[in-house]
């Protein structure tokens, strides 16, 4: 039985998840090819052409995009998961729904819906113009600000769901006691609340930051051509311009960053909470 | 007073989750065609998607791909999270960094890496490829929700069943599997869901003789989508609802 199970799992991993892997790290080092993808060979030109200024501009873009991204799903949920924990168990659990349905429609469709709503004679214009808190439709669409609208928008709930289980396992007794003790609802906040619903901050933060890293279509749909990030760029290497040691240099690199930054993640857990990482 | 702020941040956010898909919604009913005006009442779209084999047909390689991929995903998931939590065996620290890893790296990289690996196998770009890689991106998510359940399930009950002369076979199916089941489901679920959802890796591996929904709508995006679409969403959306709300139901009736 061991060995069946063992075998399966080990088997299927093995050939169609360590493998490709290990093949695009190997890639990275090819050649470019002119009829064929790639030649196999041995260089590190892949490597030196990332650290050019307009590659290394599109890396920092991305990681502006993400952090930014974090930030903003971190501040519009923060509360939402706070304020969602405070109703009753029935309350609760259709909130919960309602946050998980999104996340179970296309993603795709979402954006472009909400490309249509911020489109300068979409609905977000339309609504604004009659209330009259603009005079002229405002260009969102294919901007900086639509591609963040629609970032926050798509990762929200991957931010909301680990800080509301944070929040939600919270002992209600502690901020009883901490005001009885005489401090302010913002000291309580900030000395007990902040502390230990901390876990749940920055799980939602890797599930935000991680796939914002990586997703493509937002960007492309809703901001543009002008915003190249790291996906699409990696997309571009391997579909249109062909060069896949070049693409696959990218992706390693891309890995070894976000490597980088979960190490740090576990690092930065273990000096904040050493109990719970040992356990 | 601070109720109702809570009322109105609560409702703030939920209506920004659902804008967009009311939005889908109502446009499904607009007998504008690209106009984002509304133009009056009809239900044109839905009777041309009914007549749009083209785009059942699409829609039905997405269900069918769906199906088999979080099928796949479960079982060699169920098996894997089985073997990682109650076997010692080699490589088992590798394999959980190895589905650490799945879990975190990009889509998009591994989107590239398989395709580097159908392609250097020689493989043809399209449903078999597809399938392979759904399959693989949903194991991880399989072996997270079942690895959970186990966590908390009896030893006991395990060590019982050997105790009275169950073979290991026999305790993995009538004792470990029933106790799973829950998890089983909605890790297939899951599964079926990001297979269903998956844009970035579907765009590395698909060809062009097995058309999928999310990568359609893709390439229809940047030129306007048609209302077909927009009433193919809203009937997905619907049943979407409908499932969610009877699985919690009968889940809500086990309880």
């Amino acid at each position: 039985m061991r060995k069946i199970l063992v075998g399966l799992s080990w088997g299927w991993l093995g050939i169609f998840a360590l493998l490709p892997l290990m093949m695009l790290f190997v890639v990275s080092f090819f050649h470019r090819g002119v009829s064929e993808f790639f030649v196999p060979g041995f260089t590190l030109e892949n490597y030196i052409r990332l650290f050019d200024p307009i590659y290394f501009t599109v890396f920092f873009k991305s990681l502006i995009l993400a952090v930014v991204t974090t930030i903003f799903c971190l501040l519009l949920g923060y509360p939402f998961a706070y304020f969602m924990a405070s109703y009753g168990k029935a309350a609760r659990s259709y909130l919960m729904i309602l946050v998980i349905i999104p996340f179970w429609t296309s993603s795709l469709i979402r954006t472009y819906a909400t490309m249509l709503i911020l489109r300068t004679n979409g609905l977000l214009n339309t609504i604004l113009l009659k209330l009259g808190i603009i005079s002229q439709p405002m260009e969102i669409l294919y901007t900086e600000w639509a591609v963040y609208i629609g970032m926050v928008y798509t990762l929200l709930p991957f931010m909301i769901l680990p800080l509301y289980s944070a929040v939600e396992k919270l002992d209600r007794q502690y901020l009883q006691a901490a005001s009885d003790l005489g401090a302010s609802p913002w000291q309580t906040f900030v000395k007990v609340t902040l502390p230990l619903t901390l876990p749940g901050i920055i799980a939602g933060s890797m599930l935000v930051f991680l796939p914002a890293m990586g997703l493509f279509y937002i960007p492309d749909i809703l901001g543009g051509a002008k915003s190249l990030v790291v996906g699409s760029f990696i997309k571009n290497q391997f579909l249109a311009a062909r060069n896949w040691p070049f693409g696959a240099a990218i992706s390693v690199f891309l890995c070894l960053l976000m490597g980088a930054g979960i190490w740090l993640y576990f690092w930065v857990k273990s000096r904040v909470s050493p109990e719970e990482t040992k356990a | 007073m601070m109720e109702w702020i809570r009322k109105a941040y609560l409702s703030f956010i939920l209506l920004f989750l659902y804008a967009p898909i009311l939005i889908l919604i109502a446009y499904s009913f607009n007998s504008g065609t690209y106009s984002t005006q509304w133009e009056g009442f009809t239900l044109d779209w839905y009777r041309s998607l009914a007549k749009s084999s083209d785009l059942l047909e699409i829609t039905f390689n997405s269900f069918l791909l769906a199906f088999l991929a979080a099928s796949g995903a479960t079982i060699i998931g169920t098996a894997a999270a089985i073997a990682l939590k109650r076997y010692q065996f080699l490589g088992k620290k590798a394999m959980q960094g190895l589905l650490f890893a799945l879990l975190m790296s990009p889509d998009v990289v591994m989107g590239i890496a398989l395709l580097v690996l159908f392609v250097a196998l020689k493989m043809d770009l399209g449903f078999f490829t597809l399938l392979l890689s759904h399959i693989t991106f949903g194991i991880p998510f399989v072996i997270v929700t079942v690895m959970g359940r186990i966590a908390s399930l009896d030893e006991n009950l395990t060590q019982a069943a050997s105790d009275l002369g169950a073979s290991e076979f026999q305790t993995l199916h009538k004792v470990i599997l029933p106790l799973l089941w829950p998890a089983v489901l909605s890790g297939w679920l899951l599964a079926f869901t990001l297979s269903m959802d998956d844009v970035i890796i579907s765009f590395f591996v698909s060809g062009p003789d097995f058309e999928i929904l999310p990568l359609r709508i893709y390439s229809m995006v940047r030129l306007g989508v048609k209302p077909e679409i927009n009433a193919l969403c809203t009937i997905l959306f619907i049943l979407t609802m409908a499932i969610v709300f009877t699985s919690r139901k009968l889940v809500g009736d086990e309880e």
